[in-house]
């Protein structure tokens, strides 16, 4: 179909509107965060800074000794230290599970996967209560550890689901062939399986990071000291409290979202499909 | 949460643990007392304990963020882990009682009390609400008051007004301010606690002290005509507050008064200090209207949890809390006044020494909004209450919910 | 083979009971907390009071307020998302130059944390800067909104800002939707005469209706299940007279700060109940749908 220039005008402009939509709150938080103290009002946080400073960056990252307000930086360091094993073991448990629910369905496994999907779908708050107490009679409560094991576990459905859903195009020749050759369940998995599995994996590692990154509830269910704190706990603490700058709580914001933000827009494709992946049917 | 027998069994480990540590000579205040003059008041307590204990090496593990929420959430896991700080900042009242005390986690102090003749210095309100089942359980570092009426001073010359003494004057006063474009009264309440500090007061105003102490008791019935009746002046109060008040938080309500758009602001006395830091003269205080001759009061205190890991070093904190010493060197740091009522009012500023002055004669009450006159949950269901009341003006809905409050928190019957 | 499919079912194991635990179990748990008396940090006689906490919720003006609000926020929420993620889709279909470039800044929000939302959105629905100054500048001082600070809009600013950052899901799900439409159907269409309009009225929107429904399903299990964002903007009591107030957020006080577990059990178990006739048969339908494939 051709078309005219009109017709490409307006989709232009459409497409141009939706973008300043998208793009005005990530306007403001970056402009403000930018701007030096005695820029900062009100009135003028839609002006671009006069002269570029880093200085709420400093004090969000470093926070301000005298007054006693604490920085990110050490929670931003919580939430490295929380997203990688937690990542690790979530996305090797989902392939396992994936694999066999893929390549050795078995009578009942598609009840199993069934029930094991809904864990994804469950409000959370109805497993808080029990979570915390088993989280402490553990020694886990409060502790990152803790935070490890709930998103690793509630992490399990999604994981699966990914990898089911991947694994499911792997041909049964493969698999059969492999048998043939002598090898079992394990063998298939490590000599066929896994060569394999590294478009799968990127998806759920970048879906998994995002989403544990970016947690909010088991953070501040779970932990409650703020040296323990993942950073979206703490940014929230940062933001409640009227003490800080506004331009300051917005550099904080944005150095909440790097990690992500930075993922997103390198592997933006494979975080695409993790997300199409997560209304069941990819 | 019913953490009973298996939490004991851990309990009991942790204080084996504790004895094992005892002898470090370390003290661990656990406070959120973080920023501005608390800290400072703070941090001259612990130079002035590092003087008379050299050897003990301080911890100080204050705790940020949310006016205590934060705090107090962090003390809960740390009590209920069996690993308590040596002591900690706690609300005089049910704050502490029904927390800590009833639940057997804190030590009683009537050693301390009768070693320093406490029960002669702090006033006989103080101690009512300081003990329980007979025995001492916290000692009062400070005293603030919440029942104080914040004016500026120009536009009450303007119109050559006085302090309202009852709610008439003050609604007689808050008509005129109104029809002139003045902001009668300012109130703060995106935090919705200043919302039901004010009607505190007007249930203080409306029952008396002793209508008002017997709401946490069960003796004024919340059912009643009183109650109604404080309902009813409270929303017409709310005829006369600054539009915007859900989107302020207490400070910013002050910057009303500072500003000359409002006249009157009924709060707590760290309003005093904003005025200070803000650099701000121009104000004047009397009583809330209808709370003449009545303190209503709030006051951090430490205690001593059972299994404070440092004993002895925690009983040396607590003689320096309670000692005239001590309370003089923080109090005119924090903005408050000392609990005891022997301390140089010289030390203190114009408005502290006048609290201090009625802080020996005035009925004392226990302030509902910080956690002295109910428990956590009840606090929090009559905040609740509050969040719709300013809204709906829904007299008999929220009567109805404040008596299911009392119900639920087991003081009531209906 | 069935020794392998027994080594299978054992490497499935571990995921098994932790699921099984810390999903089916703690959800019994729950059920079972929200039928007791346990509404204190300590309750010396734990009682079985039936359906007390129940009954009580909804004679509750805060919980009705906030399933009033989960219904108006969900009004807000799942037809914005669904009529920008489309019109975006089909501006994104057009074979548009720099289309990766769009794409890329509509779905960013999805990349960010709800905190991060909120911290963003609080300051431009602040009622003295932000949207309501730009509003000024551009004389369209009608538009000036106290936003969530106001009690009449409260919710609705919160869903404005839930499309801002979902939106571009159903985009995504929208464009993924449409490249799956074989071209010949609208050559088909195009050698009969059709308009564009008919072709997308007659074609696209029905072979979209899959899509549509799962957005909605996935969308509306978002409504219930809103938390960080209502923190995030209106602060954790909820805005004035609850205004921003979700049955989420009320069981978080009503648990951790109130101490009241049974009844904040009981929230949680009527959020599950809701939850569950949304995605329970979806779940059905999307596995039945795929054997049969």
């Amino acid at each position: 179909m051709r078309r005219r220039p009109l017709f490409w005008f307006f989709v232009y402009l459409a497409l141009s509107l939706l973008a300043v939509f998208y793009l005005v709150p990530i306007y403001v938080l970056v402009v403000n965060a930018l701007k030096d103290y005695r820029e900062v009002s009100v009135e003028a946080m839609w002006r671009l800074p006069e002269h570029l400073s880093l200085a709420s960056f400093a004090k969000a990252w470093f926070g301000d000794p005298g007054t006693g307000m604490t920085g990110l930086g050490q929670n931003f360091m919580n939430s490295v230290k929380l997203v990688v094993p937690a990542v690790f073991l979530s996305v090797l448990l989902g392939s396992i599970n994936g694999y066999v629910l893929a390549q050795w369905r078995f009578r009942g496994s598609e009840t199993l996967f069934f029930l094991l999907l809904f864990g994804m779908f469950i409000p959370y708050q109805s497993i808080l209560i029990p979570l915390v107490k088993v989280l402490m009679a553990l020694h886990l409560y409060g502790t990152i550890p803790g935070l490890v094991l709930t998103h690793v576990v509630y992490g399990i459905p999604i994981t699966t689901l990914i990898f089911r859903n991947y694994y499911a195009q792997i041909p049964r020749e493969l698999v059969d062939a492999a048998q043939i050759d002598g090898a079992a369940v394990m063998g298939v998995y490590r000599y066929v399986i896994l060569p394999l599995s590294a478009p799968g994996t990127v998806v759920a590692v970048i879906w998994q990071f995002t989403q544990i990154w970016n947690d909010f509830l088991f953070g501040v269910v779970i932990t409650n000291k703020p040296d323990v704190q993942p950073i979206t706990v703490a940014l929230n603490n940062l933001a409640g409290s009227f003490i800080v700058e506004w331009n300051v709580q917005m550099a904080g914001a944005l150095l909440a979202a790097l990690p992500t933000l930075l993922v997103y827009v390198l592997m933006g494709r494979y975080f695409i499909r993790g997300l199409l992946a997560g209304s069941v049917k990819g | 949460m019913k953490l009973g027998k298996w939490s004991a069994g851990i309990l009991l480990g942790f204080a084996l643990a504790g004895l094992a540590l005892a002898q470090g000579g370390k003290l661990e205040i656990f406070s959120w007392w973080t920023t501005g003059g608390e800290a400072a008041g703070l941090f001259k307590l612990f130079e002035l304990y590092k003087q008379k204990h050299p050897g003990v090496e301080i911890i100080n593990a204050a705790v940020a963020g949310g006016a205590g929420s934060n705090a107090k959430a962090v003390l809960k896991t740390r009590m209920l882990g069996g690993d308590p700080p040596d002591s900690f900042q706690v609300h005089m009242g049910h704050e502490l009682i029904d927390t800590w005390v009833t639940t057997g986690f804190m030590e009683p102090l009537d050693q301390l009390y009768k070693e320093y003749g406490w029960e002669k210095v702090f006033p006989k309100g103080v101690l009512a609400l300081l003990k329980w089942n007979g025995h001492y359980w916290s000692v009062p570092a400070n005293i603030h008051r919440a029942n104080v009426l914040w004016y500026n001073k120009a536009i009450f010359e303007k119109y050559g007004l006085k302090p309202p003494k009852t709610f008439d004057e003050f609604f007689a006063i808050a008509e005129k301010l109104k029809k002139d474009g003045i902001i009668p009264l300012a109130l703060g309440d995106n935090g919705i606690w200043a919302s039901t500090h004010l009607f505190e007061t007007v249930l203080i105003g409306t029952l008396g002290p002793e209508g008002y102490k017997g709401l946490w008791t069960g003796q004024t019935d919340w059912r009643g005509p009183g109650v109604k009746k404080a309902l009813e002046t409270f929303a017409r109060m709310l005829d006369y507050v600054n539009p915007d008040h859900a989107a302020r938080s207490w400070d910013q309500a002050n910057d009303l008064i500072i500003q000359g758009k409002a006249a009157m602001y009924i709060h707590g006395d760290w309003v005093n200090a904003d005025y200070l830091a803000k650099k701000f003269s121009g104000y004047g205080w009397a009583p809330a209207p209808g709370n003449y001759g009545v303190y209503d009061a709030l006051s951090d205190t430490f205690g001593l949890p059972k299994k404070a890991p440092h004993r002895q070093e925690a009983i040396w904190w607590l003689e320096l809390v309670g000692s005239k010493e001590g309370q003089e060197a923080f109090n005119p740091l924090k903005g408050s006044i000392c609990a005891r009522t022997d301390c140089d009012p010289k030390l203190f500023n114009p408005y502290l020494q006048w609290a201090m002055q009625q802080w020996k004669t005035d009925t004392i009450v226990p302030s509902l909004a910080h956690g002295a006159a109910a428990k956590e949950s009840w606090l929090a269901a009559i905040n609740d209450t509050m969040s719709l009341f300013v809204t709906n003006k829904n007299v008999a809905q929220a009567q109805n919910m404040l008596a299911q409050a009392c119900v639920d928190a087991g003081v009531c019957t209906r | 083979m069935r020794r392998y499919r027994r080594v299978a079912f054992l490497l499935l194991a571990p995921s098994l009971v932790l699921v099984a635990l810390f999903v089916y179990g703690f959800i019994l748990w729950t059920g079972w907390l929200s039928l007791t008396n346990q509404n204190d940090l300590f309750v010396p006689h734990v009682r079985f009071v039936g359906l007390a906490n129940y009954l009580r919720l909804f004679h509750h003006p805060r919980f009705l307020i906030d399933l009033k609000n989960t219904l108006t926020f969900s009004l807000i929420f799942i037809p914005g998302s669904l009529v920008l993620g489309l019109v975006g889709a089909l501006l994104l279909n057009t074979g548009v130059r720099g289309e990766g470039f769009f794409r890329t800044v509509f779905l960013m929000p999805m990349a960010l944390s709800f905190i991060v939302t909120g911290v963003a959105w609080r300051w431009l629905m602040n009622p003295s800067s932000g949207l309501n100054l730009l509003f000024s500048a551009l004389g369209l001082g009608f538009l000036k909104s106290g936003w969530y600070t106001d009690p009449a809009v409260g919710i609705k600013a919160v869903a404005l800002a839930a499309v801002w950052q979902l939106s571009g899901y159903t985009m995504a799900l929208y464009l993924a939707g449409l490249r799956a439409i074989p071209p010949v159907f609208y050559e088909a269409a195009e050698v009969d005469g059709a308009s564009p309009w008919q072709a997308f009225r007659y074609i696209t929107l029905p072979l979209l209706t899959p899509v549509t429904l799962s957005a909605v399903i996935v969308l509306g299990h978002i409504s219930l299940k809103i938390f960080d964002l209502v923190i995030a903007i209106a602060g954790i009591s909820g805005g004035p007279a609850f205004s921003s107030d979700v049955p989420a957020l009320f069981m978080f006080v009503t648990t951790f700060q109130a101490n009241r577990f049974a009844q904040g059990a009981a929230i949680s178990i009527v959020l599950l109940v809701l939850v569950s006739f949304l995605v329970i048969p979806y779940l059905y339908w999307s596995l039945r749908r795929e054997v049969a494939e």
